[in-house]
């Protein structure tokens, strides 16, 4: 740069040093702007941190009240009773049989949409269906709940009498319906990045769309469709509202989906409903129940990580 | 027909011909796009056939015509005939379902297109779609289609193992496998070694010539060698017409439509 | 070669047999069909049931009372307005929070971060974890955090902040992928006339992909807006009969910041709290703050479907 700018006609001589001045302020700009940029993008990493910190904090003095045998053994869940229980088993069984009664209906449902948006449906039939399922995606789930509660439990109460009006089959099937289009759309990106060389080839032997569909689009897409699955799992499990207003709040270890019960998530916002004071154990208990719940998702997310390395599709 | 390819065998100074298509004044539109102008020509059996010109031609289209895979896609016409002999069936004919073309006529594609399956449920394929789950005679078709595309020595031992494990070479024996495993009448190759190495291409090549007793075959190519190599008959085509067609020694020796002769000598192309 | 077996006969299927595997074939499509189009039909119809059901109980409820009224202990008087002010101002701070620190934590990974590098595979893998924790974890992450450690109390920014870390996936997912459209030769023109990275950046690649990234914003935005489970976590009140501070004030500085740790509520939660009383004559009004609700954030979604078909029929790189 200083040969440069010395051999050449600049006017002034100290035309150089400028450039050079210039040239570190400049730098300085740049390494500033990366590093908050940097900044911008550990956020990220500090509230992974941050949420198994507090999780982990909040979470360690309810383990002093209560042991974790009991925790993970005790079937019964009272926190708010006179002699309180801690027994975990209830929430979980809650969450697991809404999620199954919610899986039970939106993998195939969401399957089956994503094989016939894929394969079958004609042009225009996609363009108006698919955003029409991305609307389905952004309603807030708060509606669901009011669906669910005023709408499906009486509906469902017609067919089954005895069905109490909080319980779990409305909720899972509800946030059934809710989770579809997470399936359909991710399942229905992968079955659509199978080459279409790998189609014609079945096509060629003689193959029916069906067949085609079935037998070569499907297995070809597996990976991206377990995570399809997974992501469904994950947000049946964490799914809250739905259940705090149509499934109850009141424990129960069963997993009888026409039972009323409470999930773990539903149990954490009617303790905030409340007004716990801070540090007391109640408050502890939210954070033991969500530390659960995280773990829960992290196992089924390893579970789908695993899934797909098994099945990675390689065209 | 078999009474009357036996009564011109019997007169062996003739040279016999009996045809297995036979292609009458066919049109395809791609949308608007013209792209087969008015093709005309006739499928010997048992005969290899060569579709060379330059890219854009329209000898792509025109392969992918013999089994409709332009059905496959809106938008696309065909006009004209392409007459299965000796049946005397039009297969672009609307009532005639593109089904049951393709499983008369197989194709292999340009870049071998192995499903995600076991290598002996990529040549079942074609057989368990036509509704065949007898395990033993799967075995037996399996076995000879992996002999006929001269794979089998090389994966007997591994039939249960992810087609996608194979070689470029190997995947593009076995897709001939695939089509081969269930007989089919014609069977159509898509530049089936441009995306082989040499040693590949020729071990292609000689299981073209081995295969052609059993079948008809129609062959893209954009390697004028190889269409002298392996055909019988050759097709010139030029921006959606046929400009020439004759018998590969004659064309390349003599052709007789100036056009021709500029492409196979490399004037252009 | 010599042990041949004698090959099996020929694999061809007589027209009879064709003629009916083609038969078998069309019936099991046409049944496939039907089946799609029913498993649509449910997915879309309880959309529409859901929509309709809150038309039904609470088109009643949306008159302009209902706007500027307080909740109330009479059903027929109770309105929204804490509800839709409190909306307001979280989504605010979730702007000025989400927006810099998304688009920021974007650019970073995909223009600056090194490719391979452990920093950015870090951040892509916290992002990617991120994005699938369930939305009450956040709740409960910034009762611990802003509530009461960094003693925000249970206020609006202390809910700002938690929509914004929870939309932040969102809105780095959508940015990186607008970033990405804008063609590798944009970039190498502008390096070529000695633009520097940053210069590069901000006055190209941003303003290339705006519309993208404006997309993402919206429909991260839009799922703030619908947002009740980490807000009631961290403590939002039910019944507000109050508005925060106001935000501009007659007197010098002008501008007050009170209102940033005001109590609040927002719709969401003023919907709960109606659908869970026993009392089924705050069902409609219920209803009424579901209907405000549904359509703010199906506007904001069409809103963001509309800008993304624009900015795909604009631009052809």
């Amino acid at each position: 740069m200083t040969t440069a700018s010395s051999t050449s006609s600049l006017p002034t001589p100290d035309a150089a040093p400028n450039r050079l001045h210039f040239k570190f302020t400049r730098n300085l700009k740049e390494r500033f702007i990366e590093a908050i940029l940097l900044f911008c993008g550990l956020v990220a990493v500090f509230t992974t941190l941050a949420i198994m910190f507090v999780l982990v904090t909040e979470a360690l003095p309810f383990f002093n009240h209560v042991s974790i045998v009991d925790f993970f053994t005790d079937t019964l869940w009272t926190p708010l009773f006179a002699e309180p229980r801690y027994g975990i088993l209830p929430l979980v069984s809650g969450t697991l049989t809404v999620a199954g009664v919610a899986l039970l209906l939106a993998i195939p449902l969401g399957t089956v949409i994503a094989i016939y948006l894929s394969e079958f449906a004609p042009h225009g039939v996609r363009e108006v269906v698919k955003p029409a399922l991305e609307m389905l995606e952004a309603v807030p789930t708060v509606v669901f709940g009011y669906f669910a509660l005023l709408v499906v439990t009486p509906l469902l109460q017609t067919i089954f009498p005895e069905l109490p009006g909080f319980n779990m089959l409305s909720a899972g099937l509800v946030i059934g319906v809710l989770v579809t289009p997470y399936i359909s759309s991710v399942a229905e990106d992968a079955m659509r990045a199978v080459p279409m060389a790998m189609r014609e080839g079945a096509y060629a032997v003689g193959a029916t769309k069906l067949q085609v569909a079935v037998s070569i689009v499907t297995p070809a897409a597996i990976s991206g469709i377990v995570a399809a699955y997974i992501l469904a799992v994950s947000r049946a499990v964490g799914e809250t509202m739905v259940v705090a207003i149509a499934a109850g709040t009141n424990p129960q270890f069963t997993f009888n989906p026409m039972d009323q019960a409470a999930t773990i998530s539903a149990y954490i916002v009617q303790v905030a409903l409340g007004d716990l004071p801070h540090a007391s154990i109640g408050y502890q208990s939210i954070f033991a129940a969500g530390l659960v719940l995280v773990v829960m998702t992290l196992i089924f997310n390893i579970v789908g990580h695993w899934v797909r390395k098994r099945f990675r599709e390689s065209y | 027909m078999v009474t009357s390819s036996q009564a011109r065998a019997a007169t062996p100074a003739v040279e016999t011909q009996h045809y297995k298509a036979e292609v009458r004044n066919l049109n395809f539109y791609y949308g608007s796009f013209h792209s087969l102008k008015n093709i005309s020509f006739k499928l010997e059996a048992n005969k290899a056939t060569a579709l060379i010109g330059p890219s854009g031609c329209g000898k792509s289209t025109l392969l992918r015509c013999f089994n409709r895979l332009h059905d496959l896609y809106p938008g696309n016409r065909y006009e004209g005939s392409i007459v299965l002999l000796p049946d005397n069936v039009n297969i672009l004919d609307r009532k005639v379902d593109p089904i049951e073309v393709r499983m008369r006529i197989g194709m292999v594609f340009q870049k071998p297109n192995p499903f995600p399956k076991s290598i002996f449920e990529n040549v079942a394929y074609g057989l368990r779609v036509r509704g065949m789950n007898n395990k033993t005679e799967l075995a037996d078709r399996v076995e000879a289609a992996l002999k006929g595309a001269a794979l089998w020595e090389e994966v007997n031992h591994r039939l249960d193992d992810l087609a996608f494990n194979l070689s470029g070479g190997q995947q593009q024996r076995l897709c001939i496998a695939r089509a081969l495993a269930t007989d089919p009448e014609i069977l159509l190759f898509d530049e089936p070694t441009s995306a082989l190495d040499p040693i590949a291409t020729s071990s292609i090549e000689e299981l073209i010539q081995d295969i052609k007793h059993k079948v008809t075959i129609l062959i893209v190519t954009h390697n004028m060698q190889q269409a002298a190599r392996v055909s019988d008959y050759t097709a010139y085509m030029y921006l959606g017409d046929l400009i020439e067609f004759g018998v590969t020694s004659e064309l390349f020796v003599k052709p007789k439509d100036k056009r021709t002769e500029d492409y196979i000598t490399g004037r252009f192309g | 070669m010599n042990t041949e077996k004698p090959s099996p006969p020929s694999a061809r299927l007589d027209a009879a047999a064709i003629a009916e595997l083609i038969r078998t074939g069309k019936r099991k499509e046409l049944v496939f069909a039907i089946l799609g189009v029913f498993c649509l039909a449910i997915a879309i119809l309880t959309l529409t049931a859901a929509f309709l059901s809150l038309l039904l109980d609470g088109w009643s409820r949306i008159r302009p009372e209902f706007f500027v009224n307080f909740p109330s202990r009479r059903a027929a008087e109770a309105g929204i307005l804490s509800a839709w002010v409190g909306s307001f101002m979280v989504l605010i701070v979730t702007m000025v929070a989400a927006v810099p620190l998304g688009v920021g934590a974007a650019i970073y990974l995909e223009e600056y971060g090194q490719k391979g590098g452990w920093i950015k595979d870090v951040i892509e893998i916290n992002v990617t974890n991120l994005a699938g924790v369930p939305s009450i974890i956040y709740g409960l992450l910034a009762l611990g955090l802003f509530v009461y450690y960094f003693k925000f109390g249970q206020s609006v920014l202390s809910a700002g902040l938690t929509l914004a870390l929870l939309i932040l996936p969102i809105v780095i997912v959508a940015t990186r992928e607008a970033l990405r459209s804008v063609p590798v030769h944009i970039r190498e023109a502008a390096y070529g006339v000695g633009a520097t990275r940053w210069q590069m950046v901000s006055q190209h690649l941003v303003p290339y992909s705006a519309g993208g990234i404006l997309t993402g914003i919206i429909i991260g935005l839009a799922r703030a807006i619908g947002e009740t489970a980490p807000v009631i976590t961290i403590g939002a009140l039910t019944f507000i009969a109050f508005l925060p501070p106001s935000p501009i004030s007659t007197e010098p500085p002008f501008l007050n910041f009170d209102w940033l740790f005001s109590p609040f509520t927002v719709l969401p939660i003023q919907m709960f709290n109606w659908v869970s009383r026993p009392d089924s004559s705050f069902h409609a009004s219920a209803a009424g703050a579901g209907l405000v609700l549904l359509a703010m954030c199906l506007a904001m979604n069409a809103l963001a479907i509309y800008i993304r078909y624009q900015v795909r029929k604009k631009i052809k790189w």
